[in-house]
């Protein structure tokens, strides 16, 4: 049989359709699809797809149970090294990590190695069949703070190998991120409500309003009982430009607006949190959350809405998958352009009218010589200003950490930019104490947190062992 | 699920919960403030801590049924539960070291004045409490206040309780009084706050303002509560809610804070009509 050159295509809700609804865009393969997919994989000797893979799924060996039709049988390989496939299977950038090793690639399109893992995870769920462990606790408790992609793979880990997990999270509802910040149409809630209890099954307790660094420190969970902590805590406090009018009302930070979105609902009629209607939209940024302000803000029925970056397309960092679905629903991308300066109404009798967001003055830029991290930096060009018509602003520029955890916990080394600092395996300055993910890295994504996540779990492990 | 262990209608808009919140309770201290849902669709809301029980387990809110969210709390009973209490949020209110200290509370401010005073007398402090209700019928909490006071002046905007006047006109006499104070404390609506000073900074009479912004986690993630200070964005959740009210952009918070003004309004009258059902 010939080899297909190329990937079998993601089956994607029509463009103009999924624009005006959160329903999820990537539909999933079916099953006769998922096994066409999986036969194009050589299960070549060297496997560098496992390698390129951050928490190092076996991958050429559950390809080969979708190939036999053994999709539970594929489900039990995935899960022994990762505790959210659903997830991963939506939102990993699987096309720069082990999909960009894969051997097929060289020469045709690499397999669709996510798409296989989402496929498979899927099917477990509509299944409906419960994996059974066999667990033998240690009786050894650990406490995980944040129930983010991190903190619920550490958690994950650690009950797998008998150990009594808490995980403490701060909102209402655990997921962290993914319940927070990604949106429906990417990740629908109730694919995270299943990985969360799948862990529950495990035996994972979830105590959710508890703040660490308020509620209870650190040092508390310790003299607690608490033989080990991981602190998977995420990115923290949103940034902003400093620029004139980023206080003007519609002006978001990108967390703000797709928390109001996502975890409170306001997406939904009668949802009791507000958020702004608008009509003409400008995310300022280039990651993938700034995809994701974006494609919310239209979904809630802008008529324009425009991304706003100081780069180029190539210095772009959000998936390519996401900024090609992000223009098909009819996102505009106004590049080399950076605002400085945001206008607002003024002069209405109605004093609560005035103050609202009714553009932004942006100058273009041109790339310059290339910064510490080899991206070439925008460089303003002189009298290029202009005025983009915009009743609403979402900024997307990145967060920086936050001060609760490290400003409670004595002898917690954080760096120059407020990240804990950790080794590989995770461990910080104080002893029992792990961390990893956003907390740790800064803004990153869901994997690389993932994989955080194991190697604490992997060191807490190691370090209880030998204690 | 947290329980109402005692309600009290403090007058026809204010009303007074205890929720047993154990690990709050452990924790709180004057100027902090909780997040709360009533239910599981509800709203989280910032509700500044007005007292705690750490025996009892409990935890004082003190709310004025103001929205949607403060009147489905307001249908609640003792022994009814509300979905999510979380807290201590935000730093406590710096008292440490404070020798003489005007307190300052405006309306269901007072309910957060209150143990920011009672703080000050137990540290040994001299505490000068002004408070100011529009009329007569909304004063709460004044044997409290009087017994956490060395003097205290209530004022009423039509006279019909106190003296007659705004808070704002007491804070001018007691300084004018050569009262010396190190500190004045101010707890109240955004435009009293503002007013308050604009006499104090006449005096250059060091004030701490207690901001409460719209927020929704509360907890240092989405930015929603910042607020200029001295030019500089900060976060009511994390930096807060106590600021240097000689730094405090007071205009800019009152333009952000009517931002979903009439959502608000649409959702109040959403409430009002559900009730009407109910009661």
């Amino acid at each position: 049989m010939p080899m297909d050159p190329k990937k079998h295509e993601m089956p994607l809700q029509d463009a103009s359709k999924r624009a005006k609804n959160f329903g999820e865009v990537a539909l999933g393969y079916t099953e006769n699809v998922a096994v066409a997919e999986a036969k194009r994989c050589l299960c070549c000797k060297n496997r560098p797809c496992v390698s390129a893979c951050p928490v190092g799924i076996s991958i050429p060996e559950f390809i080969t149970k979708i190939k036999e039709g053994e999709f539970e049988e594929a489900y039990k390989i995935i899960t022994k090294s990762s505790s959210l496939p659903a997830v991963c299977g939506r939102v990993c950038p699987q096309e720069t990590q082990c999909e960009s090793k894969c051997t097929m690639g060289i020469k045709f399109e690499p397999v669709g190695i996510g798409r296989l893992e989402r496929f498979v995870a899927d099917r477990h769920v509509e299944s409906g069949l419960k994996e059974d462990y066999e667990i033998t606790r240690n009786g050894k408790r650990v406490a995980v703070v944040g129930s983010g992609p991190s903190g619920l793979t550490c958690a994950g880990d650690l009950a797998k190998k008998g150990y009594d997990v808490t995980v403490f999270e701060a909102l209402h509802v655990a997921g962290g991120v993914l319940v927070y910040g990604i949106p429906e149409f990417r990740l629908p809630k109730k694919i995270v409500r299943g990985e969360v209890d799948t862990l529950k099954e495990l035996g994972v307790k979830i105590e959710t309003d508890v703040v660490v660094g308020r509620t209870v420190t650190v040092d508390e969970l310790l003299d607690d009982g608490f033989e080990a902590v991981f602190i998977g805590s995420g990115a923290g406090l949103p940034s902003f430009m400093n620029i004139p009018g980023e206080s003007l009302k519609g002006v978001y930070s990108a967390n703000e607006f797709l928390t109001r979105s996502n975890l409170m609902r306001a997406y939904e009629d009668g949802s009791a949190t507000p958020i702004m209607r608008a009509k003409c939209v400008i995310v300022v940024g280039g990651g993938n959350v700034a995809m994701d302000a974006a494609r919310t803000a239209l979904r809630l029925g802008a008529d324009s809405v425009r991304i706003v970056y100081r780069r180029s397309m190539e210095e772009l960092p959000a998936r390519r998958e996401e900024v090609e679905h992000a223009m098909e629903e009819g996102i505009e991308f106004n590049l080399l352009t950076n605002p400085v300066e945001i206008l607002g109404t003024s002069g209405s009798p109605d004093k609560n009218e005035n103050g609202f967001v009714k553009g932004v003055k942006v100058i273009k830029c041109e790339l310059g010589e290339p910064d510490a991290r080899g991206r070439r930096r925008p460089v303003e060009i002189p009298g290029s200003e202009y005025v983009l018509d915009a009743d609403c602003v979402i900024m997307a520029i990145g967060t920086s950490p936050n001060p609760l955890i490290e400003s409670t916990t004595e002898g917690l080394s954080v760096n120059s930019h407020g990240c804990i600092i950790a080794d590989e395996t995770g461990k910080t300055s104080r002893e029992g104490v792990y961390a990893g993910g956003d907390a740790v890295t800064g803004a990153a994504t869901v994997i690389l947190a993932m994989g955080a996540g194991k190697a604490g779990a992997k060191a807490i492990d190691e370090y209880l062992s030998k204690k | 699920m947290y329980k109402i262990a005692r309600k009290k209608i403090l007058n026809p808009t204010v009303t007074l919960m205890d929720i047993v919140a154990p690990l709050v309770a452990k924790k709180a201290l004057a100027g902090q403030f909780i997040i709360l849902r009533v239910d599981e669709n509800g709203e989280r809301i910032p509700l500044t801590v007005a007292g705690f029980d750490r025996s009892e387990g409990t935890v004082r809110i003190i709310f004025q049924i103001v929205g949607a969210t403060t009147m489905m709390l307001n249908q609640k009973n003792e022994g009814d539960f509300i979905a999510d209490f979380v807290g201590p949020l935000g730093r406590p209110t710096e008292v440490e070291g404070l020798k003489n200290v005007l307190v300052v509370g405006g309306g269901v401010g007072c309910a957060i004045a209150l143990p920011v005073a009672q703080r000050l007398s137990e540290l040994g402090a001299r505490v000068t409490n002004v408070i100011g209700f529009r009329t007569r019928d909304l004063l709460f909490l004044e044997d409290e206040f009087k017994a956490a006071s060395d003097k205290l002046t209530v004022m009423t905007d039509d006279g019909s309780y106190g003296a007659k006047g705004l808070v704002t006109d007491a804070v001018r006499s007691e300084i004018e009084a050569g009262a010396n104070f190190d500190r004045v404390i101010a707890i109240g609506p955004l435009v009293m706050m503002k007013y308050v000073v604009a006499v104090t900074k006449e005096f250059g009479v060091p004030t701490l303002c207690s901001m409460n912004p719209i927020m929704i986690d509360g907890t240092g993630m989405c930015g929603c509560c910042r607020l200029t200070v001295g030019g500089v964005t900060k976060f009511a959740c994390v930096d807060g809610p106590d600021f240097d009210g000689f730094e405090i952009d007071f205009d800019e918070a009152m333009a952000r804070a009517t931002m979903y003004a009439p959502f608000e309004k649409r959702e109040r009258e959403k409430a009002c009509n559900l009730l009407k059902g109910v009661i």
